[in-house]
């Protein structure tokens, strides 16, 4: 079996030699856009936006309680507040996609049942800080606010659908709630915890504030931006030299070593097939403009539908949405339709759906499919309505 | 002695399968150290956070991985 998988993998790569169309023009256009997209994101996004926000994303993963944020969604807990809590906490517990489906079975079977589980399902891939980040500094600040309350709003409403419509099944196994495993004593207050975030988030922002000339608070802040900067990363270290033991240290730059190891090769790959397909804003690379254009141009029901329907069947890996988004907006989609994509995509793929109907059972698991789907597509018709 | 690893396959419930087996080793002790992958009997263990450590049917830890000192002291007793 092995020689024959060798032979296959062999032949593969014989047949991709000898037809490769290297000297076919649209082919060698598309192969450079997407080196220069590559290197587009190496130059621009890497320094000072990825790495700074992996950072935080390693802090959150190890110095803030995840089991703080859980015991708001027993069983016994208030219904308003596990609402708003399951949608807003994909911030903290969803920092990897991996994360979400086991937390999602968890609430619902142990814990606040179907509503509250939903509704983290919906939002938790779309508000993942890093993913917020990175949708906010390459798509423009307004489609990275927009996805990020969208899909807590929307969150609310599946959840509430969802309860309203299977609410009444009760399931048996609702007895025992979820374990909630001791935390170790908190070795900080957690004001100082709150600081630490506040400054982290700081760095990012005054790091990429970018040129405003409308108010000249804006210019003025823009013209120093690099001293904020640097009394920051001054003040941060100062606050890891006194605050922190040396093993929460080695600690944070391992998790956060985890997470860029993870997700950069993924990122990096999702880059390169983006440029390849659709090229630099501007630019055209291997698939025409005027099919995407026709597709997802616009602002029409049609179009908004069709990225959300394409958005929850496609999967991507986190983060890898965005430069996808980013070829499609330069190659002429829509801002609703990229929204749409944004908050169907991430949050349903056709592998997760596979998951959850094992969880929940088929006929929930359609409902739920659909109402992402229209709820997608609403919220991507009014953003291109409005912006 | 039986030790559990709960986790769907995310890098961080490798990393802790890793350290276990290396402290288990270390300490010369005898267990027997299996992985639970599927969502549903992570579920029947309580546990909403991956990665988790159960050993003989206790939860010991479920959202981090603890540090070595940590899990030492768990395996000891």
């Amino acid at each position: 079996m092995n020689e024959i998988y060798r032979l296959f993998i062999l032949l593969s790569i014989f047949l991709i030699a000898y037809f490769l169309p290297i000297g076919n023009s649209a082919f060698q256009n598309a192969l450079f856009e997407s080196l220069y997209m590559l290197q587009e994101y190496a130059r621009q996004h890497v320094i000072l936006c990825l790495i700074p926000a992996f950072f935080i994303a390693g802090a959150i993963a190890n110095f803030i309680s995840q089991n703080s944020v859980i015991k708001y969604l027993g069983p016994k807990a208030n219904k308003i507040l596990s609402y708003s809590v399951a949608s807003v906490s994909g911030t903290i517990l969803a920092v990897c996609s991996c994360t979400v489906l086991p937390i999602f079975a968890g609430i619902y079977k142990r814990g606040a049942g179907i509503g509250p589980a939903t509704a983290f399902l919906y939002s938790g891939p779309a508000i993942n800080v890093l993913a917020i980040i990175l949708t906010a500094r390459v798509l423009g600040f307004e489609l990275g606010i927009a996805r990020a309350l969208g899909a807590i709003m929307f969150s609310i409403i599946i959840g509430l659908c969802m309860h309203l419509i299977f609410g009444k099944e009760q399931i048996s196994e609702n007895s025992e709630s979820f374990k909630i495993t001791e935390d170790k004593k908190e070795s900080r207050s957690l004001w100082k915890t709150a600081l630490y975030f506040t400054v982290m988030v700081g760095i990012l922002v005054f790091a990429n504030w970018s040129k405003d000339e409308s108010l000249r608070i804006w210019q003025l802040i823009y013209n120093c931006k690099w001293y904020i900067t640097g009394i920051l990363i001054v003040v941060l270290i100062s606050m890891l030299i006194v605050w922190f033991r040396k093993t929460e240290l080695t600690q944070w730059i391992s998790s956060t070593w985890l997470f860029a190891k993870q997700i950069f090769p993924l990122l990096f790959a999702g880059v390169i097939v983006a440029g390849f397909l659709f090229g630099r804003p501007g630019h055209q690379a291997l698939i025409p403009n005027e099919w995407i254009t026709k597709l997802v141009g616009g602002n029409s029901i049609w179009a908004n539908l069709f990225a959300s329907v394409a958005g929850a069947l496609m999967y991507f890996a986190t983060l890898t949405e965005v430069p996808i988004l980013q070829g499609l907006i330069g190659s002429g989609m829509g801002k609703g339709s990229a929204l749409a994509l944004l908050l169907a995509g991430p949050a349903l793929s056709l592998p997760s759906m596979l998951v959850i109907k094992t969880i929940m059972g088929t006929k929930k698991t359609i409902v739920y499919i659909l109402l992402v789907v229209i709820m997608a597509t609403i919220s991507g018709m009014l953003f291109g309505y409005l912006f | 002695m039986k030790i559990e690893i709960l986790g769907p396959g995310c890098p961080k419930c490798n990393k802790l399968m890793e350290l276990t087996e290396k402290v288990v080793k270390e300490m010369g002790i005898s267990a027997e150290i299996s992985k639970v992958d599927e969502i549903n009997d992570i579920i029947n263990y309580g546990v909403m956070v991956t990665p988790a450590l159960v050993i003989d049917g206790e939860v010991k830890v479920s959202g981090r991985i603890p540090p070595e000192d940590e899990l030492k002291n768990w395996i000891k007793k």
